[in-house]
């Protein structure tokens, strides 16, 4: 199974494995990765499952689409590397993904 | 103190299909919601994007979802309280004591939460010293244009809130528009517009930048934006407006006794009761094994709530299940005999 690697605004690390199609964020969610609130279920319309994705990530992940450069507009401090965790799904070309989560979402 | 049989927290879809199933039922109910109007996350969060899951409806938007679930519990005139938030819940006997932040209160044997994932709120900036010019000279939405006249305006955000109050504003204040990207997001007629008050110095576009700091003691003096670049500016402002949307949060009803499952109540899925008797939580707030955050589900949901509900409402009275299509009590609570 791919793992990807969760750190936190205060410097901790979590690797965990994630299975295939599922998403950044459900990988999260399921194992209890605190910093990821995902309010509205991965529809894409709360921008609170918002993630740092280190940059060498950046061009291996498919573009965000329109409604989610939207979404990312109202996170909580957006950076060039900002996606939503929810739209980021887990395969073995991921393996090794390593995101930070911000230091709050809203 | 108003009277009632039930109490429903939340007017999104599952909401307001409570009041139908409670409502043939022969059971009166009043509805409290935070939002200006009834649609939940429906309106709020998707009111023109299609739903494609609601049986025998291959597909509508979330403002039509709401305006048919309105159409259908028309006949049981139904009270809202909009713009109100229950904060606080105490039991008396058999009955439960909701009040608001408007100072109502209610009384009935039954609440049902139907508080999706709570209440929606502005969401506010992220500098620490936003607070303290909070709705002074710092707002989240425009309640009174006159007081915007004639000032040096700074607004955040790069989607229809924000550009719809830079064009208005624009005709008696000097507006900075500030965000993250270069790009906005809005009605093709709305950017040109944009774009030519900007070429007659009307709107200051400041882009792609985010706010850094704010300035001042009792009122803003200027605002600090940092450039994606590094480079920073100072802008004089006298009032910011800031547009993020709405974010949801639980608030109060985590206070409740209720036992909670991170942000959802816990209840069992034979009637969706929670831990306290009378207290019911329905949709996308409760948890149950299995359960999936789906309107359709929350329609079952409440379907089953309100038999416990009549059961509590009516003791003396036997439930008794009927059709619709072929109970002339039902019927006539529809006004259709």
């Amino acid at each position: 199974m791919p793992k990807i690697i969760y750190n936190d605004n205060y410097g901790n690390s979590k690797t965990i494995e994630v299975e295939n199609g599922l998403s950044v964020m459900e990988g999260a969610i399921q194992n209890d990765i605190p910093g990821i609130d995902a309010d509205c279920g991965g529809s894409m319309a709360c921008a609170t499952c918002h993630v740092y994705v280190e940059e060498k990530w950046l061009n291996k992940i498919p573009k965000a689409e329109e409604a989610e450069v939207d979404m990312i507009d109202m996170a909580y401090e957006p950076k060039k590397n900002s996606r939503l965790s929810c739209q980021l799904i887990v395969t073995n070309e991921l393996d090794g993904l390593v995101v930070t989560t911000p230091a709050k979402q809203t | 103190m108003k009277k009632t049989d039930t109490i429903i927290i939340g007017a999104g879809p599952v909401g307001l299909f409570a009041v139908h199933q409670l409502g043939i039922k022969g059971l009166k109910s009043i509805v409290i919601d935070n939002l200006d109007k009834a649609g939940g996350q429906c309106i709020e969060l998707y009111p023109d994007k299609p739903i494609y899951d609601i049986p025998a409806v291959p597909e509508c938007t979330g403002e039509e979802l709401t305006k048919k679930l309105l159409e259908q519990i028309k006949p049981f005139n139904t009270e809202f309280f909009l713009n109100e938030r229950v904060e606080e819940v105490k039991q008396d006997k058999e009955n439960w004591i909701v009040k608001t932040n408007n100072k109502n209160e209610f009384s009935a044997p039954n609440i049902i939460i139907a508080g999706g994932v709570g209440s929606f709120e502005p969401r506010r900036l992220s500098v620490k010293e936003a607070e303290k010019f909070e709705g002074k000279s710092l707002f989240y939405s425009v309640r009174d244009k006159e007081q915007l006249k004639s000032k040096k305006i700074s607004i955040f955000g790069g989607g229809d809130s924000a550009l719809d109050w830079a064009l208005e504003l624009s005709k008696f204040s000097k507006i900075n528009l500030i965000h993250r990207r270069e790009e906005f997001r809005g009605a093709p007629h709305t950017l040109s517009e944009i774009k030519k008050l900007e070429k007659e110095e009307k709107i200051s576009i400041k882009t792609p930048c985010q706010l850094a700091s704010i300035e001042g003691d009792k009122n803003i003096r200027s605002i600090t934006v940092k450039f994606d670049d590094g480079k920073t500016e100072k802008i004089d402002t006298d009032i910011i407006l800031s547009f993020f949307g709405l974010i949801m949060k639980l608030g109060p009803i985590a206070e409740w006794g209720l036992n909670m499952n991170k942000k959802t109540i816990e209840v069992n899925s034979e009637n969706f009761q929670t831990n306290k008797k009378g207290i019911f939580a329905v949709g996308d707030i409760c948890s149950y094994p299995g359960k999936l955050k789906l309107i359709l589900s929350g329609f079952h949901e409440v379907a089953l709530a309100s038999v416990e509900c009549f059961k509590r409402a009516r003791p003396n009275e036997k439930y008794r299940f009927e059709f619709t299509t072929s109970s002339k009590n039902i019927q006539e609570r529809l006004g259709k005999k």
